[in-house]
C-alpha cells in the first residue's frame, strides 16, 4: 500500500504570529518549522509500515508551501517519509480552505495513495478542515480528530478502526481503505529522527510541481479562485490583564494567593 | 433568502451548539428576508415530534433525512442536495466536532466558501457576514462570501433562544441518494463514557490540569486543592485523551462548558479549543511555568512558577486559614 502524509510548514511556535496590514495575508516570514501534530501522521504511517499487518511500499509527504517549505519536507523524510512532493506556486498564495484542499487533492490524485494521513489542525491558520475538504475531492470516506487507529486485513482489503471524540463521548468508526484520516496529538509519541536520517534527508527524491505541472485549474485557486474574502481586521473586546506573580519564593506566593482568594471571598 | 442549518441530535434531544445555530439561523434569515430550515439526519427517533419543536427556536421547517446517525459524510450528501436543489445560499453549524467535518466537505461538494469558528454573523448589504476571532484571538477578521457560504460556529458562541409560543417547524421528509464513499465508515460505537462519572458542572470551584501535569499521578494534588476549596476536579482533552482523567470531566470543545466562580487551571496552556470551555468563569487562576502559555492573556491571576511546588503548600495555607 502507499500512504501519503499532508504535511505543513507553520510559524516556530515561539515566533509570535501576525497579519501583514499590507496585505491582510498572514505574515509567514520569520522562523518556520513542521507543524507538530503533522509528525504524528507521519509516526502513525510509520507504525502501519512497522506493524507488518499490511505492506507499506511507500510513504510520502505532500505539501503546498512557499520555497521555504522544503525544510519541512526534509524534516518529514527525516522522520519515515520515503520521499516528498512540494506543490509550489506563487499563484497559490491567498487561497483559502477550500482551494487549497483541490489542489492537495490534485496532487493526491496523481500519486493514487491507500490511505492519506494529515495532522487534526495546524499552529496557524485553519483548523480541523482540510482534511473533510481533501477526502470530499478524492471521494474517499474521511474521519477527523482521530487518536487511535488500529490496521487489520478485512474480507474485502485494509480495515482501519480509529476512535476519536465527538460531542457525547469516543466514538468507534470502523472504514474500509482507502480512505482520509487527520489524528490528534494523543494518537503516538513521534520518534526522533536519528542524525543519519536528518543528514540523508535532502539526498531522497523530493517532486516540485507548479500550478501548471499539478495539472491544477488556475481559476480554482489562489485569491481568485477562493470563495471567501478575508479582511476588516479589528481587534476584540479588550480584556484588563490580569495579575502575574513570577514564583521566585514560593511561600511568598502561595501568601499573595491566599489574599487574592479571600478579597474575592473564594475560600468558603 | 433561507438558511439551511444542521441539527445534531442524540437520543431524541437536539444538541446545545445545534440550537444556538437555528436560533442564529432564524436570525440572520429574517434580515435576509427568508427563513431558517433545519435539516436532521437520522434513524426512528427522528418523530415528528422532536423536529416540529425546533420551530420554538426559529426554524419554519425541518428536513427529516433517513441516514446514519453520527457520521458527516451522509450529511454532506444531504445537506449538497438542499443547497444546490432548493434554493439555499447559506449553510450554519454550531460548534463541535461534525460541524467541522460536514461544513468542510460540503464547501468542496458545492463549490462554496467555508469559515470556521465563528463568532458572530450579521448581514450586510444583503449578503451574510461572519467573524472569526484569529491568531490566538488577538484580532478578529470577517468573511465575506463570493458566492454560497458556509458558517462554522465556535463552540458556545451562538446562544439558543426558545419561543414556547412560536408555531411548530413543518416537517418534510427528504429521501437521498447517499454517496458510495458516504456510508464507508461504520459506527462501531457511539459515544462512550470513560472513566467514571463527575459533576463538574455545578461545582462552584473548579481546580483543573492539563498536560503540565507531567503524569497522571499529578492529578492526586490537585484533588487535595479542590477539596480543601470545596470544589471539583476537571481536565483537559489532552489529558482525557491521554487516559490521565475522566472524560466526564473533561472542559472544552468536546466536552463540558462550565463557569464557577473560581476555575484554576494547573498546567494549562489555554488553546482555544479549552478557553471556549471556561471563558464565562468570574475568576480565572493560572499556574503554569511557561510565561508564554496563551493561558496567561485571559487569567485574572497568573502564576508563573513549578505547579508541583505550588499547588501543596497552597493546599496546605488554605487548610490553615480555614482551621484559623
Amino acid at each position: 500500500m502507499k500512504i501519503c502524509v499532508l504535511v505543513k510548514e507553520v510559524p516556530d511556535a515561539a515566533v509570535e504570529k501576525r497579519i501583514d496590514p499590507a496585505t491582510g495575508r498572514m505574515d509567514r516570514s520569520g522562523e518556520r518549522a513542521l507543524n507538530p501534530y503533522d509528525t504524528h501522521a507521519i509516526e502513525a504511517a510509520m507504525q502501519i509500515r512497522e506493524s507488518g499487518v499490511a505492506d507499506v511500499e511507500e510513504i510520502v509527504a505532500v505539501t503546498m508551501g512557499p520555497e521555504t517549505a522544503v525544510r519541512t519536507l526534509h524534516r518529514a523524510v527525516s522522520l519515515g517519509a520515503d520521499r516528498s512532493v512540494h506543490l509550489t506556486d506563487p499563484a497559490l498564495a491567498g487561497s483559502d480552505v477550500a482551494a487549497t484542499g483541490y489542489a492537495l487533492a490534485t496532487v493526491l490524485q496523481r500519486e493514487s495513495p491507500d490511505l492519506v494521513l494529515l495532522g487534526q489542525q495546524s499552529d496557524d491558520g485553519a483548523c480541523y478542515t482540510i482534511g473533510a475538504v481533501v477526502a470530499e475531492h478524492l471521494r474517499m470516506p474521511s474521519l477527523t480528530q482521530v487518536i487511535e487507529m488500529d490496521i487489520a486485513q478485512g474480507p474485502d482489503g485494509l480495515v482501519l478502526t480509529c476512535e476519536r471524540q465527538a460531542e457525547y463521548g469516543y466514538d468507534t468508526v470502523e472504514v474500509d481503505l482507502p480512505a482520509v484520516i487527520s489524528v490528534g496529538d494523543a494518537i503516538n509519541e513521534p520518534r526522533y529522527p536519528s542524525l543519519k536520517a536528518i543528514m540523508g534527508a535532502k539526498k531522497k527524491p523530493l517532486e516540485t510541481l507548479d500550478v501548471a505541472a499539478a495539472g491544477l485549474d488556475p481559476a480554482r485557486v489562489g485569491e481568485a479562485g477562493s470563495q471567501v474574502v478575508c479582511g476588516e481586521f479589528k481587534a476584540p473586546p479588550s480584556k484588563q490583564g490580569g495579575e502575574i506573580i513570577e514564583d521566585e519564593d514560593t511561600d511568598a506566593t502561595v501568601e499573595r494567593i491566599v489574599a487574592w482568594f479571600e478579597e474575592r471571598k473564594l475560600i468558603a | 433568502m433561507n438558511v439551511l442549518v444542521y441539527a445534531l441530535h442524540r437520543d431524541g434531544a437536539i444538541n446545545k451548539n445545534s440550537l444556538g445555530a437555528v436560533s442564529e439561523a432564524a436570525r440572520v434569515a429574517a434580515e435576509l428576508g427568508g427563513e431558517a430550515h433545519a435539516v436532521l439526519v437520522g434513524g426512528d427517533e427522528l418523530t415528528d415530534e422532536l423536529l416540529a419543536s425546533l420551530g420554538a427556536f426559529g426554524a419554519a421547517k425541518a428536513w427529516r433525512v433517513r441516514g446514519p446517525e453520527g457520521l458527516a459524510q451522509p450529511v454532506v450528501d444531504a445537506m449538497g442536495v438542499l443547497m444546490s436543489e432548493h434554493g439555499y445560499e447559506y449553510a450554519v453549524f454550531g460548534g463541535g466536532l461534525l460541524g467541522f467535518e460536514i461544513g468542510a466537505g460540503l464547501a468542496a461538494r458545492i463549490g462554496a466558501g467555508v469559515t470556521m469558528e465563528v463568532t458572530r454573523i450579521a448581514v450586510d448589504d444583503g449578503r451574510l457576514i461572519a467573524e472569526r476571532p484569529i491568531l490566538g484571538d488577538s484580532s478578529i477578521s470577517t468573511s465575506r462570501y463570493k458566492g454560497k457560504g458556509i458558517v462554522i460556529g465556535r463552540l458556545n458562541a451562538f446562544d439558543a433562544r426558545e419561543d414556547p409560543s412560536a408555531a411548530p417547524a413543518a416537517v418534510e421528509d427528504l429521501e437521498v441518494q447517499f454517496s458510495d464513499f458516504s456510508t464507508r465508515p461504520r459506527m462501531v460505537r457511539r459515544g462512550e463514557q470513560r472513566g467514571e462519572e463527575i459533576n463538574i458542572e455545578d461545582a462552584d470551584v473548579l481546580v483543573a490540569g492539563g498536560r503540565g501535569l507531567g503524569d497522571k499521578d499529578g492529578f492526586g494534588a490537585l484533588e487535595e486543592l479542590a477539596g480543601v476549596l470545596g470544589g471539583a476536579v476537571a481536565a483537559t482533552r489532552a489529558v482525557v485523551d491521554a487516559g490521565w482523567y475522566p472524560y466526564s470531566a473533561q472542559i472544552g470543545q468536546t466536552g463540558k462548558t462550565v463557569a464557577p466562580k473560581l476555575y484554576l487551571a494547573a498546567g494549562i496552556s489555554g488553546a482555544i479549543q479549552h478557553k471556549v470551555g471556561m471563558q464565562g468563569s468570574e475568576n480565572i487562576v493560572a499556574i503554569n511555568k511557561d510565561s508564554n502559555a496563551p493561558i496567561f492573556e485571559f487569567a485574572d491571576l497568573g502564576i508563573v512558577g513549578d505547579l508541583n511546588k505550588i499547588v501543596p503548600k497552597l493546599t496546605e495555607a488554605i487548610r490553615a486559614r480555614k482551621a484559623s
